[in-house]
């Protein structure tokens, strides 16, 4: 087993629990969190498969996909916490209406 | 010459972040700038038409750099005519726009708008399978900050659960991409379609990657997060929604179906049966949420769901005839769904409410409207003459050559739903009933009226136009890998 393939492993135990998180926590920050697990997951597959031609190069062109990648997370991530404070000051709480407790 | 430069395919994109970031800045002139910035936009993917009519596909490489590392934009027909519908949707939109909004909202819509119209020009003209998820990215962040735009706890709800699923989406496809990247050494799709071949990587990659675009464009029963979207946001944006925004996701499935997933014959046929039926399932099911609503605007966005599944019909029949149609219900259901969501929008300045059963004497007050309301109807309808029975059409005649005549019978109960739903709101909008004699205070504006009422009659123009249309869609043979 190569540390490449390790990492991608991990990077793909990443996404299953963020997609666990996402669906299964009911609190807006926890599934944003989740979110960002899941993502960080996407982007742990992609720099450990750069190493696919197995020089000491690694394969340049997915770390630069990552960059721009983190860069969209970033920004969907403030968005998604600025909608949550919204939703919290609309609703009273940080859920969504089919997860709130009667 | 300046009409025969390479470089109008770059235009369309960068006018309007150009406009959005001009706009965002110097707002004492908002309107006028953002206006002028759509009629650049739709006067630059005019001259790209005309470059494309007459030389055929154009490619274009970013700052000279050729794929595999370089960005290469393709415009072949199938990509000219979302570029086209989206320009036609996206002035009318523009126009009711800035009658529509008043307040300081007017400084936030501008801005996401002509963002949004940027990254849609971007991703029709994208090959490339990264930039199409940035792209698609742009747009959902966009697109969701559209809808909280209206705020209220309905909308930043719907906001905040089309985020989530958004980003969901497009978190699955990027793993599809890194995947493919990692087998295949590319991401551009021609290469790739040269390249791919079935192994359980390639399954993996084929799942991850319809899931994730499925979610977005919001097939049967990953439905759930569009009607509380479309239907809480502001008019123009539910318009948009509707119309394009769904169908951005949708066409990059598409592409990768026709041009990169290896699907030999019969997993082409079984895969795109389960599409097939999700899409019957959606349109059976859209068709009696939309009857059971009682809002108008909800009304509109269950059709919404319902004619998605339209979209996805052709999957299973996978020959060149049934992917023209599936073309045709994507420009036939933008222009009329436009129409609809503008005429629901005067309905609600009007009455302050958008309740169907309080409909009564609409037709008297704003005859425009529901004439709108009604020729749009007719397409989705699928009622000849218009773009809506054009599609069926095709669509009918593509199940009967390739021996599946039972998607004709969805088309048939899709029909009769669409044709029971637009009826019950004519049936209230006709009713003689002013108990009350006070008058309605808020009027709207002419423009607001009949930019509907130009859209719905260009949804039965589409009807007429069929053979030109057509022909365009033929430039470069967008779908014919999938006759091989």
């Amino acid at each position: 087993m190569t540390p490449a393939f390790l990492y991608a492993l991990v990077g793909i135990v990443l996404f299953s629990i963020g997609l666990y998180g996402l669906i299964l926590y009911k609190h807006l920050l926890r599934k944003i969190l989740a979110i960002n697990i899941l993502g960080s997951g996407v982007f742990l597959v992609m720099v450990a498969l750069a190493d696919r031609i197995g020089d000491a190069v690694p394969d340049a062109v997915p770390h630069a996909m990552v960059i721009t990648g983190i860069v969209v997370a970033v920004s969907a991530t403030a968005l998604a916490l600025a909608l949550m404070l919204r939703v919290n000051e609309e609703t009273g709480q940080a859920v969504l209406p089919e997860d709130r407790e009667a | 010459m300046l009409i025969d430069s390479p470089h109008w395919i770059i235009i369309i994109i960068l006018l309007p972040i150009l406009g959005s970031v001009v706009c965002f800045l110097w707002r004492e002139h908002i309107v006028k700038l953002a206006l002028a910035t759509a009629v650049g936009t739709v006067t630059s993917v005019g001259v790209l038409s005309w470059q494309v009519i007459t030389n055929g596909v154009q490619r274009y490489e970013l700052g000279a750099w050729s794929a595999p590392l370089g960005i290469e934009l393709y415009l072949d027909g199938l990509s000219l005519l979302m570029l086209l519908v989206t320009a036609i949707v996206g002035f009318a939109i523009s126009i009711y726009a800035s009658a529509y909004f008043k307040d300081d909202k007017t400084n936030i819509f501008w801005p996401l708008w002509l963002f949004l119209w940027s990254a849609l020009n971007a991703l029709f003209v994208s090959s490339d399978i990264f930039n199409l998820f940035v792209t698609l990215e742009i747009i959902g962040l966009s697109a969701v900050a559209l809808v909280a735009l209206s705020g209220g706890a309905n909308a930043i709800t719907a906001a905040m659960r089309y985020l989530l699923v958004s980003l969901l989406g497009s978190m699955l496809y990027l793993m599809g991409v890194a995947l493919l990247y990692h087998s295949y050494g590319t991401v551009d799709m021609v290469l790739l379609s040269l390249r791919t071949e079935m192994t359980p990587t390639m399954w993996l990659i084929m799942g991850l990657m319809t899931t994730g675009l499925l979610l977005k464009t919001a097939l049967f029963p990953l439905h759930f997060w569009l009607p509380p979207a479309h239907s809480s946001a502001p008019v123009p944006v539910s318009a948009v929604l509707s119309a394009l925004v769904v169908k951005a996701s949708f066409y990059i499935l598409w592409r990768l179906w026709i041009v990169v997933f290896p699907l030999a014959d019969h997993a082409q046929a079984n895969l795109g049966f389960i599409l097939g039926l999700l899409g019957s399932l959606a349109i059976v099911w859209g068709g009696f949420q939309a009857l059971r609503q009682t809002r108008l605007k909800l009304l509109i966005a269950y059709s919404t769901v319902m004619q998605i599944g339209y979209l996805f019909l052709a999957f299973p029949l996978a020959n060149v005839m049934g992917w023209k149609a599936t073309l045709y219900f994507i420009l036939a259901h933008a222009v009329a769904k436009t129409a609809m969501f503008m005429a629901a929008g005067n309905i609600l300045i009007h009455r302050g409410h958008d309740r169907i059963a309080d409909f009564y004497s609409m037709a008297q007050y704003l005859p425009l409207t529901i004439s709108a309301f009604a020729l749009s109807g007719i397409s989705l309808m699928g009622l000849p003459p218009s773009g809506g029975f054009i599609a069926k059409w095709l669509l009918l005649e593509a199940s009967i050559v390739s021996g599946q005549w039972w998607w004709g019978l969805v088309l048939i109960v899709g029909g009769l739903l669409t044709g029971a739903y637009v009826f019950k709101v004519l049936g209230y909008a006709f009713i003689q009933e002013d108990s009350s004699n006070e008058p309605y205070p808020i009027g709207i504006s002419k423009r607001m009226e009949w930019m509907a009422l130009g859209m719905a009659l260009l949804a039965i123009v589409l009807g007429f136009i069929a053979p030109f249309i057509l022909r365009i869609m033929d430039i470069g043979s967008p779908f014919a890998e999938v006759l091989s």
